[in-house]
């Protein structure tokens, strides 16, 4: 005796037409929304970045739309996951345009990912707001219709910086650079040896390592040998301890002005005692700050997540403060071209003549000229005292 | 100085290497068939380690002794479900399904363990101490020694002993050593068990000077395979030679021509090695038994 009862051809269709009528109303449902899209590594190493763009942006998009949103429409953030990987950001910044027709897109901590998605922003006039990856060429990519801003350090302003603190600080006469073997690397080699040529400083070396890397002390008892007298660091966090317990082993007490690897997880437990000596650059830090606007957003963020409960759960602060800017940044400048199409809202950041913000009162912050909003005046000098991240007064 | 300092650092990281490839010795002379998930297996023994001993505060002997438990476990594992299936049918697939079981432990540890790397302190890795005016922790010490007594009591074992020479007689004749009342099976799933072994105490080892993280033992895991082929595969003791020489090789060329040319030279090297020594610096060619 068959038991198996058949599914009749009416029904089966019936479930597929209620299945596809779902489908498609949702997105009819959700059009009352002005959307934006992010794309950053949500997984992986990097995962606690795209963790800090998204608080920082959302705590702006609930101040937007306590305000009454933009436009007479609530704001809403579509999250896309990059895993670090350019082929697949680009695939998810495609998505959010064609598919979800986001208004802007927000860029996460990932370089390489950030300039695979560019030329696609540029060509679908789609204003890209990065708020985190440094790479010098992501702004300044050449195109005749520049889409791309961003509320972040850039390498090569960093570079200058970071030569300037040296020279400043520790009147640095032949430093070393200890730089990790990949594109940043590369990249910060070709701006610290122009910063120094601007300064008509000369360089022990430039040594390389891998990430992979467990004892670092042969190169760097190369540029000890060569006489340099500061290391410029450029690591992410865990090789950046490599770096720093190598030296320990020498027992070669150099100072370290270091880009803004080593904030990116526990650098004080990877690299031990040592890692207060690593002076790095941020462009915010909560701790020191007394500006109303910091002690405000740092009580929305407790609120909003639970499990922040000191300065040390929001390090490093700087994904969060420059989502928050940049949010409030492209709300403006929507709200003045009071449409949702990417030439007019280009049009309308350059247009932006001051804004009191988090990191700074940006005055001017976008011309056609300058797609970056933050300069090397505005970055700060920090180092790890326990789990927290301190300014240092210069 | 730098010459000092890069002998010992070569020494040190040579002996990683080694320790790493013996277990790809380990397998392979009992079974011809190798575990490419050696650098997975490492980074469980040191994941193991961490969690047991920092996160769970367990004394740290007892902490070792279970991750070591857990990684000859996991050896079991391979062997049971991503070898024999393939080696018994006389497939090669056992090549490619030990990669991918590699790759899924790596992920599984990321989503368990976390993303960021973590710190596996040590009292043999705070204070540097002087050795011929360059700083060396303790622990860089012991991990050749372990190296060095780890070959010699696998040479000893293998030759001397009624058991290692059972071993040793799987491989030569699978049929005929079950016939004279070998486990085949046994012995083959214990070497795996102990090459996995190996490499959890290499990761248990080599944690405090590195960090513990979910993909800290790919890299190993092929420096190890090239160091286990130069050294022979079949000759524990060049196997550890080996892991020395190429640590050594690694160490002197940054040192005296910079880090750009590391990779170059050493890789070449090996190649040149091989073209001339086809069966590796100590180890014996293969011959096959009618």
């Amino acid at each position: 005796m068959p038991t198996r009862t058949r599914i009749p051809h009416v029904t089966r269709r019936l479930l597929l037409a209620a299945t596809a009528a779902t489908v498609f109303a949702v997105p009819a449902l959700a059009q009352d929304t002005l959307k934006l899209g992010l794309v950053a590594a949500m997984s992986g190493q990097s995962a606690k970045s795209g963790e800090a763009i998204v608080r920082g942006l959302s705590i702006a998009i609930d101040e937007i739309n306590a305000k009454g949103g933009l436009l007479g429409k609530k704001v809403e953030l579509l999250v896309r996951d990059d895993e670090s990987n350019p082929a697949k950001g680009a695939v998810a910044a495609r998505e959010l345009v064609q598919r979800e027709k986001v208004v802007a897109l927000f860029g996460g901590l990932d370089t390489p990912v950030s300039i695979a998605i560019v030329p696609f922003a540029n060509q679908n006039k789609v204003p890209f707001m990065g708020v985190w990856a440094a790479g010098t060429p992501i702004t300044r990519n050449g195109a005749a219709e520049n889409y791309a801003f961003r509320v972040s350090a850039v390498d090569e302003l960093v570079d200058v910086a970071l030569v300037e603190y040296a020279v400043k600080k520790y009147g640095a006469k032949n430093p070393g650079m200890i730089l990790i073997n990949n594109p940043w690397g590369e990249s910060n080699e070709k701006g610290l040896k122009a910063a120094l040529e601007a300064r008509k400083l000369p360089y022990a070396g430039i040594e390389k390592f891998e990430t992979g890397d467990v004892d670092v002390v042969p190169q760097l008892s190369r540029l000890k040998q060569a006489g340099a007298d500061v290391l410029f660091l450029v690591a992410n966090v865990a090789p950046s301890s490599q770096v720093v317990k190598s030296l320990d082993r020498m027992s070669w007490d150099v100072p370290i002005v270091s880009h803004w690897g080593p904030a990116g997880g526990r650098f004080s437990e990877l690299a031990g005692a040592s890692a207060a000596k690593v002076h790095f650059i941020q462009t915010f830090s909560f701790s020191g700050n007394d500006s109303p606007k910091a002690k405000a957003l740092f009580e929305a963020l407790r609120k909003k997540y639970p499990e922040i409960k000191s300065f040390a759960d929001v390090t490093p602060a700087v994904g969060i403060a420059n989502a928050y800017d940049g949010m409030h940044l492209i709300a403006l400048a929507i709200g003045k071209a009071g449409s949702t199409e990417g030439p007019k809202i280009r049009a309308a950041l350059y247009e932006i003549d001051k804004y009191e913000g988090l990191i700074k009162t940006y005055a001017k912050p976008f011309t056609p000229t300058n797609h970056d909003a933050l300069s090397a005046q505005d970055y700060i000098f920090t180092y790890f005292k326990g789990d927290e991240i301190l300014p240092l007064t210069q | 100085m730098l010459v000092v300092s890069a002998i010992i650092s070569g020494l040190g990281l040579g002996s990683m290497y080694g320790l790493i490839a013996l277990g790809f010795h380990v397998t392979y002379v009992v079974s011809n068939t190798v575990n490419f998930s050696q650098g997975s297996s490492m980074m469980l023994g040191a994941v193991l380690g961490y969690v047991f001993g920092i996160r769970l505060g367990w004394p740290m002997p007892l902490a070792i002794l279970i991750a070591l438990i857990l990684c000859a476990l996991f050896g079991l594992v391979v062997e049971r479900t991503l070898v024999r299936p393939f080696a018994e049918r006389g497939s090669n697939a056992w090549l490619m399904a030990t990669v991918a079981g590699g790759i899924v432990l790596d992920n599984s540890v990321l989503f368990t363990f976390g993303k960021e790397p973590r710190g596996f302190p040590s009292v043999l890795a705070t204070k540097p101490i002087d050795l011929f005016g360059a700083g060396v922790y303790p622990l860089q010490l012991v991990i050749p020694l372990a190296g060095l007594g780890i070959a010699v009591a696998l040479h000893l074992a293998l030759n001397r002993t009624r058991v290692g020479k059972a071993l040793l007689a799987v491989v030569q004749n699978k049929d005929a050593a079950q016939l004279m009342g070998i486990n085949v099976r046994l012995a083959v799933a214990s070497s795996f068990a102990l090459s996995t072994v190996l490499a959890g105490l290499a990761g248990l080892l080599i944690a405090p000077l590195y960090s513990v993280h979910s993909d800290m033992g790919t890299l190993f895991g092929i420096k190890a395979f090239a160091v286990a082929i130069l050294g022979g595969i079949t000759s524990a003791w060049g196997v550890m030679l080996a892991g020395l020489v190429y640590g050594l090789l690694e160490a002197l060329v940054t040192a005296f021509f910079g880090s750009t040319y590391t990779q170059i030279v050493v890789f070449s090297v090996v190649i040149v090695a091989l073209t001339l020594m086809p069966n590796g610096l100590l180890g014996r060619a293969a011959v096959n038994k009618v």
